[in-house]
């Protein structure tokens, strides 16, 4: 298990998808699916940058951890507000462009591209696990 | 993430290439919106060298194209590599913003 805990502010975005982008690459994965998985994690962490810590600073962890075959366990945690983005519905990718917002579009790419996604509150930890394969 | 505008006959051509992502994303916004100001109005992003977007990248688009709707402007996108076109299909973009296989193509329609 390799892991990587910095400040959860948008400054670290790059450090955490060199972080990502490495450990991708030590499982195997390359070209289009390298960039899914950056694609979730940047999706991941810019929610969490955001709407966490609305009273401070606070801290965001991501542990990458190899599974049995060509198999990614990412996990982004965070003691941030609980917040469960998964069971929200998903935006509608169907509106006009008067009518579209943004709002709810990364998570929705998070499902779209990971294998599994899982959320959990443990404690005072939100626990994010995104599974690629 | 680099921007290159050059004005064409038809319109202004922006090139982009790198990575469009939360951190570099404004910068898109910010410059595209100055043109905008200074009065261009039709617009064709050739994605030719971009490598990566996210929804943040996305929402600089969508801010932009519509800024050019309240104007009768349009902004075309050319030459999609195939995880930005991904993105754009995931998200339903590729529904409300033109995609064009080629600059030269998304040229001809402006």
């Amino acid at each position: 298990m390799k892991s990587l805990k910095l400040a959860a502010i948008i400054e670290n975005l790059d450090q955490f998808i060199f972080f990502v982008h490495t450990c991708s690459e030590e499982c195997g994965f390359k070209g289009e699916r390298a960039m899914e998985i950056e694609l979730a994690v940047e999706e991941a962490l810019v929610n969490i940058f955001s709407y966490a810590y609305p009273e401070g600073e606070g801290q965001v962890e991501m542990r990458c951890t190899q599974g049995d075959g060509k198999k990614l366990v990412i996990e982004i945690r965070d003691k941030g507000i609980p917040f469960d983005g998964l069971s929200r519905p998903d935006p509608d990718t169907t509106a006009d462009i008067g009518n579209r917002e943004i709002g709810g579009l990364g998570i929705f790419f998070i499902k779209k591209v990971a294998n599994e996604v899982r959320y959990s509150r443990n404690g005072d930890m939100n626990v994010l696990t995104i599974v690629f394969q | 993430m680099d921007l290159n505008v050059k004005n064409e006959e038809k319109g202004t051509l922006v090139s982009v290439t790198g990575r469009m992502d939360a951190v570099s994303s404004p910068e898109f916004e910010k410059e595209l919106g100055r043109l905008i100001d200074e009065g261009n109005i039709n617009f064709v992003i050739d994605l030719t060298g971009l490598d990566y977007i996210s929804s943040s990248g996305l929402r600089s688009v969508l801010v932009t194209a519509k800024k050019l709707k309240g104007k009768n402007g349009q902004i075309l996108l050319a030459s999609l590599q195939a995880v930005v076109k991904e993105v754009f299909e995931i998200s339903g973009f590729s529904t409300i913003i033109p995609i064009h296989e080629s600059v030269e193509e998304a040229m001809a329609t402006l």
